[in-house]
């Protein structure tokens, strides 16, 4: 069986509330479900591996096929928890570590 | 090489300095390189020159922009005659086909840009792209109505810019892909602009030019006319001094 690739989004949430993971992780679904419909949603294999509500930094995964339909759905998203919010995403990997490295970089500069 | 990005339509209040410091520094946060914030043609001078230390406070390169709302083909004219040689950028708001003809046709004007939400009164068609690829123009889109609107509306605007995009590709008329935001939580950095217009078949590479090379490069080639140096296109002003049988 043929590997699945997979792209890792550090993404930042520029917003004057602080959402919590579970409505952090809703507003995402959303956005895709809203875009793509629940087949679309359900090809893009979307999981949130970390999650820094005091540094508003999340990282999500998805699959390579379909980072960019998660890219179009991030982009999309102007409220979270009903509050005004935009999610933007900072640097995109294929590894946690490369993306963790990118990120300290990110920070550092 | 590393992109310059451009976003050519800024709205914030122009009463509101505050709001405008806001939203320019946050452009200048996203990434972006050259801004522009259309004003009226009455605007004076030094509302412009206020606009401009702002932006280079920000570190952004400030470009002047003009938005024409002209009712027929003769006030669009009147209009292009008294702001070409005052702004960087002029664009125009066609409301009526008349007024988007003319418009597509003229080499002074820079960008079209086409009511958002009132779909049987965007003009471009074949005959507009075709008249546009034979002049300088090219087609704005703003990012805002994308992003704000929901369900069969969004579906309506995203298939009639898809139709859009298809005819400008068909007759290469460049297009230029613009915040159109007065709101700072509507800014999006330049590839995620880029990215939200691959729902409209902008992807990759076109959809990047649209937020770098296409309006750097209408503001690249009005500053060279607007330079005094300036004769012809190819031809200018390199050195000033005596006829070469004097010297």
């Amino acid at each position: 069986m043929k590997r699945v690739k997979r792209r890792y989004l550090a993404l930042q949430i520029d917003s004057a509330y602080v959402p919590s993971q579970k409505e952090f992780l809703d507003c995402i679904w959303a956005a895709v479900t809203k875009l793509y419909g629940e087949f679309g949603a359900s090809l893009t294999s979307l999981a949130l591996i970390d999650y820094d509500a005091e540094g508003r930094q999340a990282v999500l995964r998805a699959n390579l096929a379909t980072v960019d339909q998660v890219r179009v759905a991030v982009a999309s998203i102007t409220s979270i928890a009903g509050g005004e919010a935009a999610v933007h995403v900072l640097v995109a990997s294929g590894t946690i570590k490369a993306l963790n490295a990118r990120l300290k970089e990110l920070n550092s500069a | 090489m590393k992109r310059t990005f451009v976003d050519l339509h800024l709205r914030p209040n122009l009463k509101d300095s505050a709001a405008i410091v806001r939203l320019i520094d946050k452009t200048a946060a996203l990434d972006y390189r050259l801004v522009s914030v259309p004003t009226d043609p009455e605007t004076s001078s030094g509302e412009i020159q206020k606009l401009r230390c702002i932006c280079k406070n920000a570190g952004l390169d400030f470009v002047s922009r003009v938005d024409l709302r002209p009712r027929s083909q003769n006030e669009l004219l009147t209009l292009l005659r008294k702001c070409r040689r005052k702004f960087e950028i002029i664009c125009v708001l066609c409301e009526n086909k008349e007024v988007a003809r003319q418009a597509a046709k003229d080499r002074r004007v820079d960008l079209l840009n086409f009511p958002q939400t009132d779909y049987r009164n965007r003009f471009f068609d074949a005959a507009e792209a075709e008249l546009a690829s034979s002049g300088l123009a090219a087609l704005e889109f703003d990012v805002k109505p994308l992003l704000l609107l929901e369900g069969p509306a969004r579906v309506r605007l995203l298939s009639c810019l898809r139709r859009e995009v298809q005819v400008a590709r068909a007759f290469h008329v460049p297009i230029v892909v613009s915040s159109g935001v007065s709101e700072v939580v509507l800014l999006r950095k330049p590839r995620e602009m880029a990215v939200l217009f691959s729902l409209v078949d902008l992807a990759g590479v076109y959809g990047l030019d649209a937020v770098s090379c296409n309006p750097l490069a209408i503001v690249k080639r009005n500053r060279e006319k607007l330079c005094s140096k300036f004769v012809a296109p190819g031809i200018r002003v390199v050195k000033k001094g005596m006829n070469c049988e004097e010297s």
